[in-house]
């Protein structure tokens, strides 16, 4: 049984009379141990999916019309509050994008880790165990530090704390929503670097969003590929990234400059992602697709299991 | 041949007070004695992480911020020195694109008035026939809809925003552009038309570019040479392919080593630097990378590396590079 498993997750946002559809039967799995990654551009409902894991989005204006959320076998859409809020950090936590907003500023970092403490593991939240959590994630002269306010930190510190109060309870399943893109490059190494050693030590498993393919090939066992809401691609990343079988995943891989390509002309995809709402009918890609027919706009194609292991939205991959 | 942007020496402090009255003792060295030069026609890449620099060097080249000390020589002219009237006539030629191009584009004047006051203020449009046509020219060169030229900023995607950008830029006939990470604040599918765009464009007129980023991967594709910035300095500077191949300096190697890449086949063993960039308000002495460098020695801690010149064009501030 895997660890999470999204079932044909529908949900839309209510606005007014106007319901927008952000997810369109979304399915995805994440293995104890196994690092996931969901990718692709802003607005196509990445970050609306991890989300929706622990039920975080305000309902309404969410409002789930469909599917399942499975996170141990337990059905997280009909959990009682009682139990979702256990599972919220105790079964899944999350590290988000811009550590220094999450992070409250008036109070020292030791106490809001041993805060994450207190309500999932009281019995530990003493100064040794948030001593502990700090060196685990790579900060030096922990004793002090913990004293620090988030201002004194550099951002890459910051998203080290972060992760250390998500490592508090102890969680099966780390969601980690761009976490390194608001850090430079090699700050960029030092926590990608973190969160795979994580992985190896405490074989906790990662769901990984970000919307660089490089940070895929260096981090996923697999990979989810959305697009305007729905995943058009689910494959292991090693034979993603080498031979893409969707055409937006194949046309995202050309447009992106590779390090020490040969300056050939990059193959930009035409257009711009279709806002939330606004999707076209049909295959949602048609429009800037390069190999699109005219029955691709009639009706919506399937997420098919193509080759072992390779799932793809498209009937005309080939 | 003179080069079109000779930078000599470049410096810009900003004075750090500590209280409202007190004067500024300390000064944050942002850009800390640069030279370099541009030629018509060539883009000079620019790359760095945050707060080494870049954006202020970039800006100080348009004497949008005043520099300390040092020649900015555009078209052997010291822009450096000049003010009012004079710098604004010469500025014409060096124009700005930014990361944001909604932040930088007034969300209450259309898209026609925003590039036409370009027009208006270097006065480059005789009659309102010319500057509208003018206006509908620029449209088409940067690949937008002529419907959109009486719209609002807010009315467009990014990428069309950062287009009409491009256009305010290009309507004044530049020679140089310091694009200023454009299109880091854009999707990479839309990413690549722009880059493409800044192309063609650079095909057709003949304009030099300044690209500052801090995608290494993106200014490689675009530059012919790369330089780059560690806290306040050029730490190394030398034609894109060769950087990437083979960087001389240490930082550069590790920042390159740093770049997830998607095939494996070019991946190389990283190199993971220790600690952060120290304050650009005490640096440290000698070299500035060396409370960092894996290959420090002795003479890093007390001399500051000066950049030197090694075989094919390349220079290198490193006590060890050969």
């Amino acid at each position: 049984m895997p660890l999470l498993e999204i079932k044909n997750l529908t949900l839309e946002f209510i606005s007014g009379d106007a319901a927008v559809r952000v997810l369109d039967d979304v399915s995805l799995t994440v293995d104890r141990g196994e690092t996931v990654c969901l990718v692709g551009e802003s607005g196509c409902g990445k970050s609306v999916t991890t989300l929706s894991i622990t039920r975080l989005l305000p309902e309404p204006p969410a409002r789930y019309i469909g599917g399942e959320i499975l996170l141990g076998g337990r059905n997280v859409l009909k959990m009682p509050k009682s139990e979702l809020r256990q599972a919220r950090g105790g079964i899944v936590s999350y590290v988000f994008q811009e550590p220094g907003a999450s992070l409250n500023p008036v109070i020292r970092i030791g106490k809001q880790i041993k805060e994450a403490l207190t309500l999932h593991r009281p019995g530990q939240a003493t100064d040794a165990e948030v001593i502990r959590l700090l060196k685990l994630v790579g900060i030096a002269a922990p004793e002090s530090r913990m004293k620090d306010y988030p201002f004194q930190m550099s951002g890459g510190m910051q998203q080290r704390v972060m992760i250390a109060m998500a490592l508090a309870s102890e969680p099966d399943l780390l969601v980690a929503d761009e976490p390194t893109t608001a850090l430079d490059v090699t700050t960029q190494a030092q926590i990608l670097e973190l969160l795979r050693d994580l992985n190896r030590r405490l074989g906790m498993s990662i769901l990984l969003i970000t919307h660089n393919l490089g940070i895929v090939g260096d981090m996923a066992g697999r990979v989810a590929v959305m697009y305007a809401g729905q995943v058009v691609e689910l494959s292991p990343a090693r034979p993603l990234l080498e031979r893409p079988l969707h055409p937006y995943t194949r046309a995202l891989l050309a447009a992106v400059p590779k390090l020490s390509g040969n300056g050939s002309r990059l193959s930009p995809i035409a257009g711009a992602v279709p806002r939330a709402g606004h999707a076209p009918p049909g295959c949602r890609f048609a429009p800037r697709c390069a190999i699109a027919r005219p029955e691709c706009s009639q009706s919506v194609p399937e997420l098919v299991e193509v080759e072992l292991k390779r799932w793809v939205r498209c009937p005309f991959w080939q | 041949m003179n080069p079109l942007l000779q930078v000599e020496n470049l410096k810009v402090h900003f004075p750090v007070q500590h209280g409202v009255f007190s004067p500024a003792r300390e000064f944050v060295r942002a850009v800390d004695g640069v030279s370099f030069h541009i030629e018509a026609g060539e883009t000079l890449g620019l790359v760095g992480e945050s707060g080494c620099g870049k954006t202020t060097l970039g800006r100080a080249i348009a004497r949008l911020i005043e520099p300390a000390c040092g020649r900015i020589l555009f078209e052997r002219e010291d822009l450096a020195v000049l003010h009012g009237a004079e710098l604004r006539a010469r500025r014409r030629k060096l124009q700005i694109i930014f990361q944001d191009p909604y932040g930088s584009l007034n969300p209450r004047m259309t898209v026609e008035d925003s590039i036409g006051e370009a027009l208006d203020i270097h006065k480059l449009a005789g009659s309102a026939s010319a500057r509208q046509k003018r206006i509908f020219d620029l449209l088409k060169a940067v690949g937008l809809d002529l419907s959109g030229a009486p719209r609002y900023p807010h009315e467009f995607s990014g990428g069309q925003r950062q287009r009409i950008g491009i256009a305010r830029a290009l309507a004044v006939e530049p020679k140089l552009i310091v694009c200023d990470e454009p299109v880091s604040a854009l999707d990479v599918s839309v990413q690549a038309q722009i880059i493409n765009l800044l192309q063609d464009l650079q095909q057709k007129h003949g304009l030099a570019y300044l690209f500052i980023a801090h995608d290494l991967a993106v200014v490689e594709h675009i530059s012919r040479r790369v330089m780059v910035m560690y806290l306040g300095k050029i730490v190394e500077l030398a034609d894109a392919e060769a950087l990437v191949r083979s960087p001389r300096h240490p930082y550069t190697q590790a920042l390159i080593s740093a770049v997830p890449v998607v095939d494996r086949e070019s991946r190389r063993p990283r190199i993971i630097l220790p600690g952060e960039v120290p304050s650009p308000i005490h640096p440290p002495p000698g070299c500035p990378f060396h409370p960092r460098c894996p290959q420090a020695e002795l003479a890093c801690r007390t001399e500051v590396p000066r950049l030197r010149e090694l075989p094919a064009g390349r220079e290198v501030a490193c006590h060890l590079a050969k």
